[in-house]
């Protein structure tokens, strides 16, 4: 061999080397704080959380400020922001996964329309309006118009708005992977159309669907910014779509801003990191049990 | 079936056409016949447009958006694009060229999926009937008996190809279409299926795809062969194997091109 070569050989070993350690390096840095997190809001929340921190509704003030003079855990807990949360989830599925589900079906089926391709264009940007302007939009639809006054209903409107992308894109990606042979394979045994929709396409990509709804799920979740400006915030339990609900992430805030309280913002973080957390395991386990494609 | 006498040709191709894009025509006047009971095969280089001639036959060609279709097919002398769609695919089945049985289905609902994806409901003990007789006219009765709950992709290719032929024939087609049906498999899978096909067509009408001009030489009773969208030579395969009319054939059946 020439003996430049080996040289060269010697060179591109070290510079692998290095390389690696930057790159595990790179890894670590990510790693660390998504640990600290967890270790920080598990050491601080852990003491609030009880049965009561379940049921019963935020404490005023008073009570909280009380609690802390005595050195006492603080009575009451995130119930309002609960029911709220599983509300307003709940309605803002109701819209935004059927129509998210047939949005991104059409947009599969006529990929190369130039409709279809405008609506995957307006599904990007949508992913990309600041929450906070959803939050806005629905207070001018729903908050202005129809409810006449903050609202669950409106909180749903700007989650659902949230959701439709991520599900669309879900959709329509999921789809793509289904074999060809497997619609023509439908079609050949006489299947009309829709049906070949709803009894092959989404059973095949059932595992793929889920995750999509599931992952849109657990990001609205843990949104703040919308909900202050549609759901404003309740202090009662309440089931009343027309009127003002909390939610989890409103109750964060709300605790943040009572210094009697900040205990349970770390309560109620913590509970929220893991209520995110298991959504994701859960679609991850989803994905994996019924994959067919 | 009906019982009124029929002609010994179940197909007549007369004059047909097909383009994917205006004036861009994959398959050229071709006029054919396809008879009662017999194997026919069509052959010919990549991109010669048998298989488009073959989608035509149920129509599935269709599915291409802008395709543009001239002249016509009968099936037992009724104008093939006349009929429904629905009731064209029942009567003129389908095999592919990649085992495609339906992912999320079971062995059993894949056999019956004609009858479940149709909306007709049958009883349990019909479908019992149905699942068994397709199976044991596939030869796959035997061999998935004890697992007809288990998903239809966890059997080899060749069994998934065979599962795919019981789908086809579970209606009880007139004709059944195979595109290349042995292409992605092996060649013990694929004496099977040539096995399977030789039994078929005691009751079927086979039309099959084909690359493999010694499959067609082995199997069929009729051959075709296509060349740039034309049908340069149809008969008999013995014929057109040994006395070929047309030097394109002659040349193709020698390996000169193809």
């Amino acid at each position: 061999m020439h003996p430049e070569l080996t040289d060269n050989i010697a060179r591109r070993n070290r510079t692998n080397g290095r390389f690696r350690y930057l790159v595990i390096a790179g890894s670590v840095i990510t790693v660390v704080p998504i640990f600290l997190i967890v270790g920080n809001l598990a050491i601080k929340g852990y003491r609030q959380i009880n049965l009561a921190f379940f049921t019963k509704p935020a404490p005023d003030t008073f009570q909280a400020m009380m609690a802390a003079a005595s050195g006492e855990i603080i009575p009451g807990g995130i119930a309002n922001g609960l029911t709220g949360s599983l509300l307003m989830v709940l309605l803002a599925s109701f819209i935004a996964i059927p129509l998210g589900l047939m949005t991104g079906i059409f947009v599969y089926e006529n990929g190369t329309r130039r409709y279809a391709r405008f609506i995957r264009s307006l599904t990007e940007i949508l992913q990309g309006v600041p929450s906070i302007i959803l939050g806005i939009i629905a207070y001018l639809w729903v908050v202005k118009n129809i409810t006449r006054g903050y609202s669950a209903l409106a909180g749903s409107v700007s989650l659902a708005i949230m959701m439709l992308p991520l599900i669309i894109r879900s959709t329509e990606e999921t789809m793509r992977m289904i074999p060809i042979a497997i619609r023509e394979a439908a079609f050949a045994l006489g299947t009309p159309y829709y049906k070949m929709i709803y009894k092959i396409l989404i059973p095949v990509s059932f595992s793929g669907l889920a995750t999509g709804v599931l992952l849109a799920l657990s990001r609205i979740l843990g949104e703040t910014a919308p909900l202050m400006l549609t759901a404003l915030g309740s202090p009662a339990v309440s089931f009343d779509v027309t009127r003002p609900v909390s939610a989890v992430p409103l109750l964060i805030w709300d605790f943040y801003n009572d210094p009697n309280m900040v205990s349970l913002v770390w309560s109620a973080s913590l509970f929220l990191m893991f209520f995110v957390l298991s959504m994701n395991l859960l679609a991850r386990s989803v994905a994996s049990k019924h994959k067919y494609i | 079936m009906n019982n009124t006498p029929q002609s010994e040709n179940v197909l007549e191709i007369r004059d047909l056409f097909i383009a994917y894009e205006p004036g861009r025509y994959a398959v050229k006047d071709v006029s054919a016949h396809v008879r009662r009971n017999s194997i026919t095969a069509i052959m010919g280089p990549s991109g010669c447009g048998k298989s488009t001639l073959l989608r035509a036959m149920n129509r599935m060609h269709e599915l291409y958006p802008n395709i543009e279709t001239k002249g016509d097919i009968l099936l037992d002398g009724q104008s093939i694009f006349s009929m429904s769609v629905i009731e064209l695919r029942r009567k003129v089945g389908m095999v592919f060229q990649r085992p495609n049985p339906f992912p999320n289905m079971t062995i059993y609902e894949n056999v019956v999926a004609g009858f479940s994806l149709n909306d007709i409901r049958l009883k349990k003990s019909q479908r019992d009937d149905i699942v068994e007789n397709a199976l044991r006219n596939v030869a796959l009765w035997d061999e998935v008996k004890e697992s007809l709950y288990r998903k239809g992709t966890f059997l080899s290719g060749g069994q998934q190809q065979r599962l795919c032929v019981a789908r086809a024939i579970a209606f009880n087609p007139e004709v059944l279409l195979l595109d290349e049906p042995t292409s992605a498999l092996d060649p013990i899978a694929t004496s099977k299926i040539e096995d399977l096909l030789g039994e078929l067509k005691k009751k079927y009408t086979l039309v099959l795809v084909t690359h493999n001009m010694s499959q067609a030489a082995r199997i069929s009773d009729d051959s075709m062969f296509m060349y740039l969208g034309e049908l340069v030579e149809s008969g008999h395969t013995n014929t057109l194997f040994t006395t070929p009319k047309d030097p394109r054939t002659e040349a193709y059946l020698t390996g000169k091109f193809g």
